[in-house]
């Protein structure tokens, strides 16, 4: 496996990070079957802020889920960080949502008997950081959603808002390349929804981590800088947006 | 190394339910240990008290003696060898002679043994110096199950037929001088005891005996002429035979105990490997392994019987060392046990118990653990994070 650096040069900015070719993904359906992806095409660079929109059932969490290496496209073909995720062993995409990339959830997922510490602190454990080393990067990844203080609460004392910041500070605690966030404002009010979201920007922009969102909340649409459109497993649209 | 911790974490986070399944498993470990402390020791007393009470330090047999077989008791008698009678003089053996007889208890006939044994013999822990002559009636002992079999109580007046060594019956009235508490069934069952002269003399067989018993660590005569040695090795080979036996019933109620533990656990394992879909998703998801959860899941089950075995310590070795050193009442249970025992019972635990014990309910517990989470091997993440069964 190649050594990747975490930092991004300008040289790398515009390389690719996600490359999807004729992507498909079939789901038996009694005795017929669902297209839930139709040949998706697409490419999205390292440091982009991408959503993916449509309607419910319009295989937004699949691409997402095939993206992140937790499924596996039917047939076609998704490169991510250089690695074909269709003959990955269950192993090297452990290994590769281990190192590379950080998820977050709707439900937010926190593990509900570890502080707020232990769960920011989990997948560094996982990579086997040393304690030292941990910390600081807790407590940094802490800051960044402005909960440090909140380190030794319980996950079931947070409020939503807290919560997915949390959320937050899990995913990006070991620096990924890649974010995947599926629906992460569905359970916020309006308020924390923006909060969470100007959380992400920053840390794109600080940290030139690539977010892909899943989602039909226009709150976070309107946060993101190129949107995807899918309409019953195809692109419809590809549209840049303006930076907010 | 980093499972360990996580194993630990979540289930001393998991608060309540970890601690019942601690403390229940506890319980069977210390219940374990009390049950088969308490049945080595049973086996140990009832051992010492038989070797006390009948073996001693082995027994010379007249030839002819068996003691499966009641019809060679007609004949074996006879005169001691010089050797034993000087063994018997020191005060270092006691001779037993052992005669078939009858008695009519509550009007019924039953047939017996007529032992004698000399009232002054301090080579066994058969009380024989209550055989004291009581108002020309010859004084007998018997034990308490004979006593309760036959309804006799102490002063009772019983009759006893016999043949002589001519083979002429002959019929006496002895006086039951005291009933004897004895946990030894060899000196009890089917027997009464009463002075060795009287019997030799009753029965026209001077000097005569059965068997001479050498009392504890006497070193037996060279080969006698018609005397066959016994040695105590000899003698226990019996009793190791019937505690061997029993061993297995023993070892089933520990097999139930230690069931009844493993089903706690197991349910438990269960149940958590069903709810915690969601997080052995998130836990995919964050880029454990399947088999890396699997580990985690079968060391949080493993845990619970560490803790068991540290919760167990805590309050089992003050309280089996209390029940060690105080003895265990067990009014009654004497003979439900099939062993008659002392008055209390002190139980014996060894080491190899202790750890036995302790390694078997470890490695079950994390057998039982592991068991349910073979599921997990088939767990697709994506069903996973939805909280899906697969
Ligand atoms: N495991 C599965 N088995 C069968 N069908 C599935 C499965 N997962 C998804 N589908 C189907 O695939 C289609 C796309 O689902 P997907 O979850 O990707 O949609 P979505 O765009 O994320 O929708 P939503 O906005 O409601 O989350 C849906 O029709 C769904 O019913
Ligand atoms: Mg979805």
């Amino acid at each position: 496996m190649a050594p990747r650096t975490h930092s991004t040069t300008p040289e790398t900015k515009n390389s690719t990070l996600i490359r999807t070719e004729n992507l498909d993904k079939i789901y038996p359906l009694g005795l017929n079957t669902l297209k839930a992806l139709n040949h998706v095409n697409l490419s999205i660079s390292k440091g982009e802020f991408l959503g993916l929109v449509g309607p419910s059932g319009s295989g937004k969490t699949t691409l997402l889920n095939i993206i992140g290496s937790l499924d596996s496209p039917t047939s076609g073909s998704a490169e991510v960080l250089g690695r074909k995720i269709e003959s990955l062993s269950h192993n090297d995409a452990a290994r590769l949502r281990n190192k590379h990339i950080g998820f977050i959830f709707q439900t937010y997922n926190l593990l509900p008997v570890y502080t707020v510490f232990e769960n920011v602190e989990f997948p560094l454990l996982l990579l086997g950081i040393d304690s030292s080393l941990r910390k600081i990067r807790v407590m940094d990844a802490l800051e960044w959603v402005g909960l440090a203080d909140r380190a030794d609460s319980k996950p079931a004392q947070l409020s939503g808002g807290q919560s997915q910041r949390v959320a937050i500070a899990r995913a990006i605690v070991k620096r990924p390349e890649l974010v995947l966030a599926d629906e992460p404002t569905a359970n916020l009010d309006a308020e924390n929804s923006h909060h969470i979201m100007k959380t992400m920007q920053q840390l794109n922009k600080d940290l030139a981590t690539t977010f892909v969102f899943a989602t039909h909340d226009e709150k976070v649409i309107g946060y993101v800088r190129r949107k995807i459109s899918l309409v019953d497993g195809r692109i419809e649209k590809d549209e840049k947006q303006p930076r907010r | 190394m980093y499972i360990f911790k996580l194993a630990f974490r979540n289930i001393l986070g998991a608060g309540l339910r970890t601690w019942l399944n601690v403390v229940a498993l506890s319980f069977s470990f210390v219940a374990i240990i009390f049950l088969q402390g308490i049945y080595t020791g049973m086996n140990d007393q009832v051992e010492q008290a038989t070797i006390d009470a009948f073996y001693g330090g082995g027994q010379f047999w007249e030839k002819s003696y068996d003691p499966y077989d009641p019809l060679t008791l007609d004949d074996a008698h006879a005169p001691l060898p010089a050797s034993l009678e000087d063994l018997v003089k020191s005060g270092q053996a006691a001779p037993l002679l052992i005669r078939p007889a009858a008695i009519y208890p509550e009007g019924r006939f039953r047939t017996i043994l007529l032992k004698g044994i000399a009232p002054q013999q301090n080579v066994l822990s058969i009380p024989s110096s209550l055989l004291k002559d009581g108002e020309g009636l010859i004084p007998a002992l018997i034990g308490t199950r004979m006593a309760k079999s036959t309804g006799l109580h102490k002063g009772d007046e019983l009759t006893i037929q016999w043949r002589d060594a001519h083979g002429t019956f002959d019929a006496r009235t002895v006086v039951i001088a005291d009933i004897v508490r004895t946990s030894v069934q060899e000196i009890d069952n089917g027997q009464v005891w009463i002075p060795l002269d009287q019997l030799q003399s009753l029965s026209a067989m001077p000097g005569h005996a059965t068997m001479v018993v050498l009392k504890r660590n006497t070193q037996p005569p060279a080969m006698l002429q018609g005397w066959e040695f016994r040695s105590l090795d000899y003698l226990l080979q019996d009793l190791h035979a019937v505690v061997r036996s029993k061993r297995i019933g023993g070892s089933i109620l520990y097999l139930v105990l230690l069931f009844l533990a493993m089903l706690a656990i197991f349910d438990t394992q269960v149940l958590s490997i069903f709810r915690r879909k969601k997080e052995m998703g998130t836990l995919m998801a964050l880029g454990m392994t399947r088999w890396s959860i699997i580990e985690l899941f079968t060391l949080e089950g493993g845990l619970h019987g560490i803790l068991a075995a540290c919760v167990a310590a805590l309050y089992g070795i003050p309280l089996l060392g209390y029940i060690a050193r105080t003895g265990w009442e067990l009014p009654g249970a004497a003979d439900t046990v099939g062993f008659a025992i002392g008055e209390k019972l002190f139980p014996t635990y060894s080491a190899g118990l202790i750890v036995g014990t302790t390694v078997l309910v470890l490695l079950v517990t994390t057998i039982v653990s592991f068991l349910p989470t073979r599921k997990i091997a088939q767990l697709k993440p994506t069903d996973a994070l939805r909280g899906k069964m697969s």
